[in-house]
């Protein structure tokens, strides 16, 4: 070992220390086989235990597709919440991840990082979900008999992904403001009633008026209802989108300002 | 072992110039100004909360100052450019437990420009058979080693380790150290903490002495220890201890647990002439120097009661401009 002299190199660029990062985090996440398996599994068993049984859903593609984006949009939202809620507040107690704030990195390639982790884990949920939408389900035909175009599918897989927004945002918050026991209760607490009052487990058109009505408030049920509209081909009501703009920006505000008051006191 | 010689004439890596920190109402620094030169090798001693630890996040780049000024390779340590020269070790031992070792030290070395090649790293620290391995699979000394193999991956001018052989038994210790001697032969600067006297000794040639936020004494170990001058006189006696307490130059007296009586104090040669003059029942009488670490706590208990009014002791030129 010997200390370096005369001429360097340059510095890593941003893009070799994001490859970096992005790759030691799906790593460390894929040598915990239970927690990948999981968030996997759980959307897909969701599709085939509460729609798979019911023929009406099954046999109408667009109430299949309907189905498939809900899910999908399910998979995504656990993938974002409990990836930040729960991995940033572990973060937080561990000793390593101030190490790794000495390295001459800034804040930007890791949190890029965890984003993309975060997508590619919430995208490996979508595949069961899509597997199991076109053998199960008659929602193919929509796609086979012209209704609808091919470009639907990548372009909702994308809308998923941004859709999930509003969620990492609120992840961040609650894993800046939790220790990461808490973190784990409150994420669980905050994600049930939010994917179910929200239409991701039974559609809307099942609640009562004043489920239905609460609903419309929540940024779940925007997601939701925008995720289903772009892969049926539906019209996207404006007020779904002003939804989810105002709940992204305000979690994300409040994930900012937990992140600040945590610089302040993880250093007591 | 010869530590380097460093002169006023070597350029600072790092710097900390009148720092305050404050943690709500707790001043953790209270005015710093500290410099270490290329080649210096320095260790940071003080007890617990003392502020070592948040003078070194602070170097680090971790922290922001409340007043004054840290500068790290003449730029601000939260300048991630300023740390490319810099390599550290966390304070507690935490690797990531499900990496391979491998891929931790080739997840670290994408950081530098000019890293060491992992291989060639993991056979000096002796982890070569080893990196194949997930880090949690480590034993605590083997994760020790290879949290200081981290800190010189990128061929840092400078390392700052926090307590770094904390936990280890003296084999894995010595192997450390010799790591750190050889870092430090090619000409590398380094900043220690630790809580053991003998591992500054060992690799320091500067000691600063924090205490409550302020150093309190900056200079070689043996200008540390010559200028508190302690020695312990003990010897058996029939007397209690207390009536030794009266004598000129005593510190401190204590009792043995096999009834030795040991009078720490500022000059033995006096303590031993007023035993004789005195013609005290005093018995096997031995005189030793005292340890840094009595040094130390001597150092420190004298600030605490400020009776060291003097300012800082500077026991060699290290006055700030």
């Amino acid at each position: 070992m010997t200390v370096a002299s005369g001429p360097r190199t340059s510095a890593p660029t941003q893009v070799t220390l994001i490859r970096a990062h992005t790759k030691a985090q799906v790593l460390e996440q894929l040598r915990i086989p239970v927690a990948v398996i999981s968030s996997t599994i759980f959307p897909a068993l969701a599709l085939l235990f509460f729609v798979i049984p019911q023929q009406a859903t099954v046999q109408d593609p667009l109430a299949s597709l309907t189905a498939v984006a809900q899910l999908a949009l399910f998979g995504v939202m656990s993938a974002f919440l409990f990836n930040y809620g729960i991995g940033v507040a572990e973060d937080r107690a561990n000793p390593w991840s101030s190490y790794l704030r000495t390295l001459p990195v800034g804040a930007l390639p890791s949190t890029i990082a965890r984003a993309l982790t975060a997508m590619l884990f919430a995208f490996i949920a979508l595949i069961p979900v899509l597997i199991l939408g076109t053998t199960l389900t008659a929602a193919p035909e929509a796609f086979t008999d012209g209704t609808l175009s091919w470009w639907r599918v990548p372009l909702s897989i994308v809308v998923w992904l941004l859709c999930g927004l509003p969620f990492l945002c609120l992840g961040l918050f609650i894993g800046y403001l939790c220790t990461s026991k808490v973190a784990i209760a409150v994420t669980q607490v905050v994600f049930f009633p939010l994917a179910f009052a929200g239409g991701m487990l039974l559609p809307p058109f099942l609640f009562p008026d004043w489920l239905n009505t609460f609903s419309l408030f929540l940024p779940s049920r925007a997601a939701r209802d925008i995720s289903v509209q772009v892969f049926t081909g539906g019209v996207i009501e404006p007020l779904s989108l002003l939804t989810l703009t105002v709940w992204t920006l305000g979690l994300g505000a409040l994930a900012l300002w937990a992140n600040r008051r945590d610089e302040g006191r993880r250093f007591k | 072992m010869t530590i380097p010689a460093t002169s006023p004439t070597m350029p600072v890596l790092a710097s900390a110039s009148h720092v305050v920190k404050r943690f709500g109402g707790m001043t953790a620094l209270d005015g710093i100004s500290l410099d270490i030169r290329s080649g210096e090798a320095v260790g940071l001693l003080g007890p617990n909360g003392a502020g070592k630890s948040t003078l070194i996040s602070l170097l680090c780049g971790l922290r922001r100052v409340d007043a004054g000024e840290v500068r790290l390779f003449g730029r601000s340590p939260l300048d991630p450019a300023a740390r490319l020269r810099l390599g550290t070790t966390p304070q507690a031992t935490s690797v990531p437990q499900t990496l391979r070792v491998s891929e931790t030290v080739d997840f670290v070395a994408a950081h530098y420009p000019d890293p060491v090649p992992t291989a060639d790293l993991l056979a000096d620290f002796g982890l070569g058979e080893m990196a194949r391995k997930q880090c949690g699979g480590l034993s605590g000394g083997q994760q020790r080693r290879l949290l200081v193999a981290l800190a010189l991956v990128g061929r840092p001018e400078m390392v700052i380790l926090d307590e770094p052989t904390t936990g280890l038994d003296v084999d894995a210790r010595d192997s450390l150290w010799h790591q750190l001697r050889e870092y430090q032969r090619t000409g590398g600067t380094l900043l220690i903490t630790s809580h053991y006297l003998e591992e500054i000794q060992a690799l320091a040639g500067r000691v600063v002495v924090i205490d409550q936020g302020s150093i309190i004494a900056d200079g070689t170990v043996d200008d540390i220890r010559g200028h508190v001058t302690l020695s312990r006189v003990s010897f058996r006696t029939g007397l209690p201890s207390s009536s030794f307490e009266r004598l000129p130059h005593t510190v401190g007296v204590e009792t043995n647990d096999d009834g030795r009586v040991t009078i720490v104090t500022a000059d033995g040669d006096a303590t031993v002439r007023a035993l004789v003059l005195e013609n005290l029942d005093v018995r096997s009488l031995e005189v030793h120097a005292a340890s840094l670490e009595e040094a130390f706590r001597a150092l420190t208990r004298n600030h605490q009661s400020g009776s060291v009014d003097d300012g800082p002791i500077r026991a060699h030129s290290q006055e700030q401009p």
